[in-house]
């Protein structure tokens, strides 16, 4: 009787402090507020890249973001690569040949600057990190080539970012020379509002809206930061059909050699 | 299975059907450890960065007669040399007979420029690096072992088995090639 | 106790005769891998020490596939892992397996070490087995903390820093001892250097504790369910086929959980902010550890001073080292203890909440929770495990293995035998 008293009391210890956690959730949660949940063709077990929205992500991307976010682990090779945005190789080496590499040494120990090839990565907007927080007020603009899988939310988060700007922030906020986000983390932040309806001309009939490029270029950052999904996604669904294959052979052999064991 | 035969499980009954349970599980999990060796073994061929890189252009508009100079292909060395007369006309003067890798000038010195040799530099035996204008056939002469190739990069003495290598390349311009 | 011994290899073929009277290792192998008598009626949670084999190769093979295209140097190492998972063929499965490899070591050690702390298996006869299965998870930690690093995003580098830096609270020599591990007055070059020699040193040690901890195994013979030793030949089976096909089939299973993270949601135990480069200028919001690490540093935190709370840090794991001769009691199984049983469920609890705290910043409610749930785990080792040993009145025992198994598969007249009859003595020394 005592030792059930007992249990009990310690299971209300322990209830309590669940509960002051759960508590402590609610508190904590108030920051910024949860990204809009997007229904990307992407997402599930069975999802794939649209190739039409990569492409256009990547023209979002190149005219409205590339002036100040690199992509230094991506070749424009890549672009050309299955489970991609789907471009030839020869849009590949007009897409290259529009970016400038600086390369070198040359034999006078000198660094030149040529046309992108497909080789090459895309070039860093800015030589090093101080020169983009120089540029920028002191903020870098982060690199874009795992941003997708770098921040909470994934893109959700970045879709939210990028239609989440208010022209003036709420009463009694104050983010000085920054601008409101609803969805940044303490709402303030120092990127102007990068896309505008009708700011990238697209090509093939899909509505200019800031809503359709945020979504577009956050897709194609998924690609950019996971460029293997679409293999990794086929092979898993091979490998785990091949499992259940096996395990349901080892359940009837194991089954059939303990056949005559009582355990 | 003769432990299992062994421990009396009853199942003597019915062999055939046991054993093809058995044999089934045993194949597929033999596929499932073949299936994994792959991308084991896979991953230490060349990578996508790596095959990405295997073409080079290179500038020779200023190599003079008698000059040579070498650059980076795949992380070898290539000798492009722009050869004199008479090192293209002792090449030519071999007789084929008399080399153990029976190959003519023509067929190797570049099509538009007799006197432009491309080749890979190394040797084809273990893979050193031959020097130039050296050995004795004034041509090139790997210090390893001993391999000496005549002026066409064709092997004549010492154990390499075959002549330097060509590879493939295209002139993009008159002076500018494109190797691989 | 004498367990019931092996049989023996007896080599038929001339050419195995030849060759047992040379290199007998077919003679050493049969008695330990195919014939070694195996109780019979071990449940699915046995099989857990086959699947941690199992993830300890992986790791190795895929460890050393990765230590072929990773650059332990912190300008390249970030992006010589995106390297891996762009460019190396396979390599983003490679990867994926080693890092979600990492997390399914420890799902399988944690059922395994709380299937022990159930079912009482690190009692007499089998302390040392159970030490050096502690070592090995100690080694694990040291392991999976070292390989966390190499990836040198942020996590990496300011869990390394603040894990580093608890050797500081030591008096006297913390600086020094901080200075020396790190080879520099921060987290840097050097230190990763260090730590990936180390990652891939660590689990050639590990394999060898491995090794001792099955021959510690293979002296007393497994535990079982019941906790009553084995007697007879007739309470065990030969390891194959019987255990072997049964671990394989659980294997498989649980290649099936692992594949499900790797493909389909291979980041989801991982942290954001490790795929942003280390930068020693910006600290993250919160610098959580992996998972598996999250109760240690729920009891780090819940103490109010620095070197208090690494002593109590070590102490949980340190705590686990005596654990054999804190609990007094004479029956093994917790199935036949019933206020165990209780205890050992609430138990489970508090390390899971503690896991969850281990997330949570350390504020506020959390703080005071974490206290009451570290107060709780270190209860549970030096107050309970004593105390019931004295008071609680255990179910009786069965009289072998054989007659429980029969008891429970309708042999409804030795069952009820074993029930009246079972002032069993209890198990403990037999």
């Amino acid at each position: 009787m005592i030792k059930t008293l007992r249990l009990r009391a310690l299971a209300t210890v322990l209830g309590v402090a669940l509960g002051l956690g759960a508590v402590g959730v609610v508190h904590a949660a108030g920051e910024a507020e949860p990204p809009i949940a997007v229904d990307w063709s992407f997402s599930g077990p069975f999802g794939r890249f649209d190739r039409a929205q990569l492409q256009r992500g990547f023209q979002v991307y190149k005219e409205s973001c590339a002036a100040c976010h690199g992509m230094e682990l991506v070749a424009f090779r890549n672009l050309a690569d299955p489970g991609g945005p789907g471009f030839t190789e020869e849009q590949v080496k007009v897409i290259a040949a529009d970016y400038t590499i600086e390369d070198g040494p040359d034999d006078l120990g000198d660094m030149f600057e040529r046309p992108g090839e497909p080789k090459d990565r895309f070039p860093s907007p800015f030589p090093n990190e101080n020169a983009a927080a120089a540029a920028n007020g002191g903020a870098v603009p982060p690199d874009f080539s795992v941003i997708a899988k770098a921040r909470a939310g994934g893109t959700d988060y970045i879709y939210s970012l990028m239609v989440g700007y208010e022209d003036e922030p709420p009463a009694g906020v104050d983010v000085g020379d920054k601008y409101y986000n609803h969805y940044f983390p303490g709402h303030a932040i120092a990127m102007a509002p990068p896309l505008f309806d009708e700011g990238v001309e697209y090509t093939d009939g899909t509505p200019m809206t800031v809503d359709n490029y945020a979504k577009d270029v956050s897709a194609f950052l998924m690609w950019a930061a996971e460029p293997k999904m679409e293999e990794r996604k086929r092979i898993g669904f091979q490998v785990i059909i091949y499992l259940i294959l096996l395990s349901a052979l080892l359940y009837f052999t194991k089954r059939k050699i303990w056949s005559a064991i009582d355990h | 299975m003769s432990a299992t035969d062994s421990t009396a499980d009853g199942a003597g009954q019915e062999p055939t059907r046991r054993d093809f349970l058995y044999v089934t599980t045993g194949a597929v999990a033999a596929v499932g450890v073949g299936a994994v060796a792959w991308p084991l073994i896979h991953q230490m061929n060349p990578d996508a960065s790596t095959k990405a890189l295997a073409s080079v252009e290179v500038d020779i508009g200023a190599i003079e007669p008698g000059q040579s100079i070498r650059v980076m292909w795949r992380g070898k060395p290539v000798f492009i040399r722009n050869r004199t007369d008479e090192e293209v006309e002792a090449a030519k003067a071999v007789p084929l007979d008399d080399l153990p890798d029976p190959q003519t000038d023509e067929e190797r010195a570049t099509p538009d420029n007799g006197n432009l040799l491309i080749m890979v530099g190394v040797c084809t035996h273990l893979g050193c690096i031959p020097l130039g204008e050296a050995g004795e056939y004034n041509g090139w002469f790997c210090p390893c072992h001993g391999s000496h190739y005549d002026t066409s990069g064709r092997i004549r003495k010492g154990p390499a088995p075959a002549n330097l290598e060509i590879p493939e390349y295209t002139f993009l311009t008159d002076t500018t090639v494109r190797i691989g | 106790m004498s367990p019931i011994p092996s049989e023996k290899y007896v080599p038929q073929s001339a050419f195995m005769k030849w060759m047992e009277a040379r290199l007998p290792i077919w003679g050493f192998l049969y008695p330990t891998a195919i014939a070694y008598p195996t109780p019979r009626n071990l449940n699915y949670f046995w099989t857990f020490g086959g699947i941690l084999s199992f993830c300890l190769v992986v790791q190795i093979i895929t460890g050393i596939v990765l230590a072929m295209h990773y650059t332990a140097n912190v300008d390249m190492a970030f992006n010589s892992v995106e390297h891996i998972m762009r460019n190396v063929n396979y390599g983003w499965l490679i990867r994926y397996v080693h890092s979600n490899g990492a997390s399914m070591f420890f799902l399988a050690v944690y059922i395994h070490m709380f299937r022990g702390l159930y079912y009482g298996s690190y009692k007499a006869p089998r302390e040392v087995l159970w030490i050096l299965g502690v070592i090995i998870f100690l080694l694990m930690m040291a392991t999976a903390f070292m390989g966390y690093v190499l990836p040198w995003g942020q996590m990496s580098f300011w869990g390394a820093t603040v894990i580093i830096n608890l050797v500081g609270a030591l008096p006297l020599v913390g600086d020094w001892i901080t200075t020396w591990l790190l080879g520099g007055f921060a987290v840097g070059n050097p230190t990763l250097n260090r730590f990936f020699s180390l990652h891939y040193l660590l689990p050639f040690m590990i394999a060898g504790v491995v090794i001792l901890h099955i021959w510690a195994l293979h002296v007393p013979g497994n535990n079982n369910p019941t906790g009553v030793s084995v007697k007879t030949k007739q309470d065990t089976l030969p390891f194959h086929p019987y255990i072997t096909m049964k671990d394989a089939f659980a294997l498989v299973l649980f290649m099936i959980l692992f594949a499900a993270f790797v493909f389909y949601a291979p980041n989801i135990l991982g942290h954001t902010d490790n795929y942003i480069k280390a930068n020693p200028l910006v600290t993250p919001a919160h610098i959580v550890p992996e998972w598996y690490l999250l109760p240690f540093y729920a009891i780090l935190r819940a103490v109010p001073s620095k070197l208090g709370g690494v002593l109590l840090m070590f102490g949980s794991i340190g705590v686990l080292f005596i654990l054999p001769w804190l609990d007094t009691s004479k029956v093994r199984s917790g199935a036949y203890r019933p206020l165990f049983k209780q205890f050992f469920w609430i138990f489970v609890v508090v390390c899971l909440g503690l896991g969850y705290l281990g997330a949570q910043p350390a504020e506020g409610g959390y703080v005071i929770a974490a206290r009451i749930l570290t107060t709780m785990y270190f209860l549970f080792f030096l107050a309970v495990l004593p105390l019931l040993g004295l008071f609680e009145k255990t179910k009786p025992l069965p009289n072998s293995i054989t007659e429980s198994v029969l008891g429970k598969n309708g042999g409804g007249g030795m069952a009820g035998a074993a029930a009246s009859g079972a002032t069993a003595a209890p198990e403990s020394k037999a």
